[in-house]
């Protein structure tokens, strides 16, 4: 593998364009209920804030200006029983043999059929419901947690989920249960010109333990729409979460999400993504270690082709002493495709004896892909270690040569070289299912023209 | 009857000629050896029969079982019979030895029928812990990275796996013999000969006359300035022990053979 650090110089000269359009929504679209006061807020937060635009930092390398916003709609009620329904191979369990409960969610509501949780972990106060229900039958749990590790401020995506999300998932684990089989919860996107917002909630409180696998999908080819999300996920102290996020949209679908884990004392996270979907993607995960001794994993495997464009903003906020975060995010390239990875590890005052590593690697295949890959750290703290890594390289000739002098023809040595670069998010990730899934989307991508 | 057939071979790289008129025949059941001095163009011959695509053939013919092999990509020379066993192994990260070796006995089985699903997991198991066994070498092996981290005689171990799993009627041996304890290399050879038969071919490139303790070739070829200057059989390789190579260039490289050296 041919690795050099890749430096992207940050001027760039700006074109005097029209700014991104805005959306058509309006404070009517505010769905009722206990939230109302904290979506009323958001609202005016949705509201002064203008479209991120490429002056900002954060937005410099994906361009909004695209977006057909003001063709979104919010979907009508019950919209999802004139569109494509779930396919089945979304729901087979990944990551064990059989799910603890599961959640679909589905434009403009959810059938009947789309809840389901054993009851031994009703009977241990286990929660996991769509947003809707949860707000029914646990206002205050849902009031307590909205906005409580991200707030609707972060930005314009944030306060619109904030403001308008009707589908989302409350997950709550109650002090020291252990949740044996994994839940799983589809948000389910058909349809065009929907605009897809949806709120994750999770809580899993004090010494706890679960596994939360998220997918989002929709189909291939669907038409341009988009997905706006808010993931706030607590850890509560001695609590552990294993959090597999996939990223399945379709190709029409822009994509944007604020993520952040609060990890509390002696806690520990386990995060995976898996991205290959969506038209564009612009995606902020933060891992916040809040307690002393609370750990963090982050594994992301992402794979564009055609003219994707995956836009992945990390954050490994080192708060308390003794913290340990672990980042790897390796991604491969095809077509006309883009993406980004900027990364920073930032280490409080008080935060000493931590232990911070963020490695990006990239693989371009196609001479017009490109990965800008933009390590960063900042310490406040002095006695810490913090170690990063970044690199952008292309498939080496020798080796493909010395494969091939073996029989392998050559679209066989350059899949055999991908899953080679792959290997090492494979080995992070405890579950046979989600690296199944991740090899059938290499298989898939280096066959496609 | 395979034979490998190489016709007035010249080759350049980057616009230099390395090759300059070669000729060699190798049947299957014979052992060949090419001797040389360093820089004589001995690998670029081994990396040319293979089709390294930064070599450029100007000029000359290589025919095996009948193929024009210039007109094939490396993988298909592969799949014909032909197997180099590199100087330099290439590590290949993230693929391990087994992963690798099943990937390639699929892509010659569906090569044959396309319909093919693969070799049976059981099969391959047991096929490849047999040739492990061969080649003395530890189970783990199986499960490490290609050529990633192995020592220089894991590396020709690891070649002389994949020449035993693939089963070529044509084998090269790029200097096989380069870096390897005497241990490695009785195990190497050990492998090799296990291996050789009337099914075989062999062509061992080597530059000291050592390999040849333990691969016994029956012909021997002196090569100089890219092409073969001398050939004959095994007593042509002691000669060269006893006398170095120093004869060889006063001969071909001081005009006509007229100069002939006195043994001290």
């Amino acid at each position: 593998m041919e690795e050099k650090p890749r430096v992207v110089v940050a001027s760039r000269t700006r074109r005097p364009e029209a700014a991104a359009k805005n959306f058509a929504f309006t404070a009517g679209d505010i769905p009722s209920g206990p939230l109302a006061d904290y979506r009323r807020r958001a609202w005016e937060t949705y509201a002064r804030l203008s479209m991120p635009a490429v002056t900002e930092e954060a937005w410099r390398r994906t361009d909004l200006r695209g977006l057909p916003a003001d063709t979104f709609r919010l979907p009508a009620a019950e919209a999802f029983r004139d569109l494509a329904p779930v396919p089945a191979g979304l729901l087979k369990p990944i990551t064990a043999s059989q799910h603890g409960g599961q959640v679909v969610l589905s434009p403009g509501g959810n059938s009947a059929d789309s809840l389901t949780l054993d009851e031994s972990l009703i009977r241990q106060g286990v929660v996991f419901a769509d947003l809707q229900t949860a707000e029914r039958e646990h206002p205050d749990l849902v009031t307590k947690l909205a906005g409580g590790v991200v707030r609707a401020e972060e930005g314009k995506f944030a306060a619109l989920t904030a403001a308008l999300a009707q589908n989302g998932v409350l997950l709550y684990v109650p002090k020291g249960v252990t949740v044996e089989q994994p839940l799983l919860s589809i948000l389910w996107g058909p349809g065009a010109n929907i605009a897809h917002l949806s709120h994750l909630l999770v809580w899993v409180d004090d010494g706890a333990s679960v596994t939360y696998v998220h997918e989002a999908a929709s189909p291939e080819e669907g038409g341009a729409s988009m997905h706006a999300g808010l993931v706030e996920i607590k850890v509560g102290d001695g609590a552990s979460l294993k959090f597999v996020e996939l990223q399945s949209w379709g190709r029409g679908v822009w994509n944007f999400s604020h993520e952040r884990v609060s990890v509390g004392r002696g806690g520990s996270l386990d995060w995976i993504f898996g991205a290959v979907g969506s038209r564009l993607t612009k995606n902020f995960s933060e891992l916040e270690l809040a307690g002393e001794g609370a750990a963090g994993r982050m594994s992301g495997f992402y794979f564009a082709d055609g003219s994707q464009h995956l836009d992945h903003d990390t954050q490994q906020n080192h708060l308390a002493p003794h913290t340990t975060s672990d980042l790897l995010f390796k991604g491969a390239l095809k077509g006309h495709s883009r993406s980004v990875w900027q990364g920073m590890i930032y280490v409080a005052p008080a935060a000493q004896k931590t232990d911070g590593y963020q490695a990006n690697r990239n693989l371009v295949l196609s001479p017009d892909a490109r990965a800008d890959s933009i390590p960063g750290l900042e310490i406040l703290a002095d006695d810490v270690r913090c170690t990063h890594g970044a690199t952008v390289g292309k498939l080496d000739a020798e080796p493909l040569f010395y494969l091939k002098s073996r029989g392998v023809p050559a679209p066989d040595a350059e899949r055999l070289m991908v899953e080679g670069f792959f290997d090492p998010i494979m080995q992070r990730i405890p579950f046979e299912g989600v690296r199944a899934r991740f090899q059938q989307a290499i298989h898939n991508k280096m066959e496609a023209a | 009857m395979s034979e490998l057939i190489v016709k007035n071979l010249h080759v350049s790289i980057e616009g230099k000629e390395i090759l300059k008129g070669l000729d060699l025949t190798v049947k299957q059941g014979e052992v060949h050896a090419i001797m040389g001095p360093n820089g004589t163009g001995k690998s670029t011959l081994a990396y040319t029969l293979m089709g390294h695509p930064s070599y450029t053939v100007t000029e000359g013919e290589v025919w095996f079982k009948g193929r024009n092999v210039l007109e094939l990509e490396a993988d298909e020379r592969s799949r014909l019979g032909m197997f180099l066993a590199f100087q330099y192994p290439v590590a290949i990260p993230g693929v391990t030895v087994a992963n690798f070796l099943r990937t390639a006995i699929n892509a010659r089985r569906r090569v044959e029928n396309p319909e093919d699903k693969g070799v049976p997991i059981p099969e391959f198991r047991r096929m490849l812990k047999e040739k492990m066994e061969l080649l003395k070498m530890d189970s783990t092996f199986a499960g490490r990275y290609l050529n990633d981290g192995f020592s220089g005689g894991e590396k020709k171990r690891a070649e002389i796996l994949q020449m035993a799993t693939l089963k070529p009627e044509i084998a090269i041996l790029d200097e096989t013999d380069s870096g390897l304890d005497i241990d490695a290399l009785r195990i190497v050879s050990d492998g090799v000969n296990a291996l050789s038969g009337p099914e075989l071919g062999v062509l061992v490139i080597t530059h000291y006359q050592r390999l040849l303790n333990y691969i016994k070739p029956q012909f021997v070829h002196i090569m100089l300035g890219g092409r073969i200057v001398e050939s004959g059989g095994p007593d042509l390789a002691l000669h060269l022990e006893e006398q170095g190579y120093d004869w060889v260039r006063e001969k071909y490289e001081n005009g006509e053979s007229t100069i002939q050296r006195v043994s001290e």
